[in-house]
């Protein structure tokens, strides 16, 4: 790789603050490969990128690490910490190791992909991001969702889909219980290929069809008294 | 037989509007739903008058010496703080709960008067970016519709705590009012009953605050002030926690705050008057010595320029007006009178923008009804309101002696109520007394 191709940032040395103004206004590297080195957990790590530029950050990333992410593809080679890829808007953002709460909050679009395991509330008001996660989610986790698609290799905390609108869960292992307005639906032909396609593009190895789906049951779009004791 | 009016006898615990509740819950059996703010009695500005100079200090000349009202918001962190020309900012309404019309005609009438209008639960339109020169952009709990470019095109960003009509509660928006656009932009399905969350779903408390602040200040270049607005509750705790967190301009909206749909219950039990909340906001930042460094502004139930100078003399720095802005539209104006009672009410005591039909084109998303709303009629209204306002504040100012409606001070007004004077810190008229404060 020439030297051009790729640009290494210490934030042992460069503020977070430097590194995003950086990457909001790329007059150079807009299509090189960006290095992070010593994240140290620090907050809001390549937030508000635009361009299509890959980042690759080595070490665990504090809170909304990604956060309303266009177009970029970001890679953390460690944990995150809340709200990773927040409000995402298109690109992808693939943390290898464990996420913190609410992962790919309210994402709009775009891929969200943690291969290890996410913490509680994973997806919490999605609004069509795709998410994957290699390993379990915690409880709350597709709270409020309203479109998109989480898929979870593993299990499922408590509450899963708990006022749940439009959007698809698919989930591997036992879950815990289902929140709110949140039922199991049919696993048809269509939606296995569908997740099929999806965990490819993830690059997650799963069978689609060791999923199940869960979904809303739609008994809470409209108020009625006879439901006051779902909440 | 006729019955002799004098010898019934109205029960005060259980008068005729509280038999007429108990009989609607018990044959609908669910709670009251409604728009507007609280409609009961409490302890307002009206309660305090100011003490015109005399002997003792001197007016300035009314329609001859200058009395300033320009007002910065945001200087403290951000790069480009904002300038108004007024002190009166127009509150959050969210497109959705108002048709395009009124919020083009909000836009439209607030950049002519030189001051800012804030987007709602819903995001930003169009119609509303670009009829607003100085537009505040809201970061609420349920995000609808948020996204970075519009975090970009506004020029300050409020992260919504709570407001007063509901603090602790989240925003709802009936079925009938969700349309096509307005599920849209929620990305919600149409005609669905809409309830927006009640706490934000990525950070919880105010050290999580302080991260989340950063990463909007990060996202936007630290370029946007940064507002966050709370419910009047535990105000004194709650804007030095905001201050704290790193807030540029912190937002406290009393009791009175108007809603486009909430449960009645919650509009008139939760949360404390604005009278108190500004008092207390104002100590709290006075603490911290953040007072004028980190602006306050307060809302809830602000209706004249009297209200404003209160305001203002009490320490605030602005105000935001909602449900006056709407009235100025023409909300509860008597026209079109039977559509007032298809929807059961009357002109004058109308709240209800929760149906969507909405007889003056104001909260409604009905092309029909919304025509009643030129946007350039409603925009002069708004104008000449606003107008009026600051001329009867530079009033109360010049009288007091003031060359800048900042410098007005508690110092210059007294209360009528002893609870007034408990409430807002200053001496009961012809005493020297502030209950809580000095010895009677
Ligand atoms: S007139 Fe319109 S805006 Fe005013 S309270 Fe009635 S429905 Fe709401």
């Amino acid at each position: 790789m020439t030297v051009q191709d790729s640009i290494t940032v210490d934030l042992a040395e460069v503020s977070v603050r430097d590194l995003n103004q950086r990457l909001h206004h790329l007059t150079d590297g807009g299509d090189a490969d960006w290095q992070i080195l010593n994240p140290r957990g620090q907050h809001a790590i390549a937030v508000g990128l635009m361009d299509p530029v890959q980042i690759t950050i080595d070490g665990p990333v504090g809170y909304y690490c990604g956060g309303m992410n266009q177009n970029a593809q970001i890679v953390v080679n460690g944990h995150s910490g809340w709200g990773v890829a927040e409000n995402i808007m298109s690109g992808v953002v693939r943390v290898r190791g464990n996420a913190s709460e609410s992962a790919a909050a309210t994402g709009r679009a775009g891929l969200v992909v943690i291969e290890g395991d996410a913490s509680s509330r994973c997806g919490v008001s999605m609004k069509g991001v795709d998410i994957v996660v290699g390993g379990s989610v915690g409880h709350m986790s597709g709270f409020l969702a309203q479109t998109g698609r989480m898929a979870v290799c593993g299990d499922a905390g408590a509450d899963l889909g708990s006022s749940i609108y439009e959007a698809v869960i698919y989930v591997r292992g036992d879950v815990e219980s289902l929140g709110a307005d949140c039922i199991e639906k049919e696993m048809t032909d269509a939606h296995i290929s569908e997740l099929a396609e999806l965990l490819t593009r993830a690059e997650v190895a799963a069978d689609p069809s060791e999923f199940r789906r869960y979904g809303s049951a739609r008994n809470l779009y409209h108020f009625k008294v006879d439901h006051a004791d779902a909440y | 037989m006729t019955v002799d009016r004098r010898t019934v006898r109205e029960s005060a615990t259980f008068p005729p509007s509280v038999i007429a509740e108990i009989q609607r819950a018990a044959d609908q059996g669910i709670y009251d739903i409604r728009g507007f703010g609280g409609k009961r009695r409490l302890p307002n500005f009206d309660d305090l008058v100011f003490l015109g100079a005399s002997t003792s200090r001197y007016p300035l000349e009314g329609y001859r010496e200058r009395c300033d009202t320009s007002v910065t918001l945001g200087a403290r962190h951000a790069k480009k703080p904002i300038e108004l020309k007024i002190p009166i900012t127009i509150a959050g309404m969210s497109f959705g709960a108002l048709g395009a019309h009124a919020k083009e005609a909000i836009g439209r009438a607030a950049t002519e008067m030189g001051t800012s209008t804030t987007t709602g639960d819903g995001g930003m339109t169009e119609e509303e970016r670009n009829s607003s020169k100085t537009l505040v952009y809201q970061v609420l709990p349920s995000r609808y519709g948020m996204n970075p470019d519009d975090l970009r095109r506004c020029d300050a960003i409020e992260v919504v705590v709570g407001q007063g009509a509901k603090p602790g509660g989240g925003g709802m928006l009936l079925g009938q009012k969700i349309t096509e656009r307005v599920a849209e932009m929620r990305t919600l399905p149409v005609g669905i009953d809409q309830r927006s969350a009640c706490r934000h779903p990525d950070w919880t408390g105010p050290d999580d605050l302080a991260i989340k602040i950063r990463e909007l200040r990060e996202i936007t270049d630290w370029e946007k002030p940064i507002y966050v607005k709370v419910g009047a509750t535990r105000t004194r705790y709650d804007v030095a926690l905001a201050a704290k967190a790193g807030a540029d301009v912190i937002v406290v909206d009393g009791m009175q705050g108007g809603t486009a749909a909430t449960q009645d219950v919650f509009i008139e039990h939760v949360g404390i008057p604005t009278l108190p909340a500004v008092r207390l906001a104002v100590e709290s930042l006075k603490e911290l010595d953040l007072h004028r460094e980190v602006q306050l502004i307060v809302s809830g139930g602000i209706r004249t320029g009297a209200d404003v100078a209160k305001a203002l003399a009490l320490g605030a720095d602005a105000v935001a007006i909602g449900s006056a802005a709407m009235l100025a539209l023409g909300c509860n104006k008597p026209v079109h009178e039977e559509d007032y009672r298809a929807i059961g009410a009357e002109p004058g005591y109308c709240h209800h923008c929760h149906t969507g039909r909405c007889p003056v084109g104001i909260t409604t998303q009905d092309p029909d009804l919304e025509r009643r709303l030129p946007p350039e009629v409603g925009a002069r209204h708004l104008r000449n309101y606003l107008t009026v306002m600051v001329l009867e504040l530079q009033t109360l100012a010049r009288a007091c002696g003031k060359s800048h409606i900042h410098n007005l001070e508690p110092e210059d007004m007294v209360a009528l109520t002893i609870e007034a004077a408990a409430m807002a810190g200053v001496p009961l008229a012809g005493t020297d007394w502030i209950p809580g404060r000095t010895a009677f």
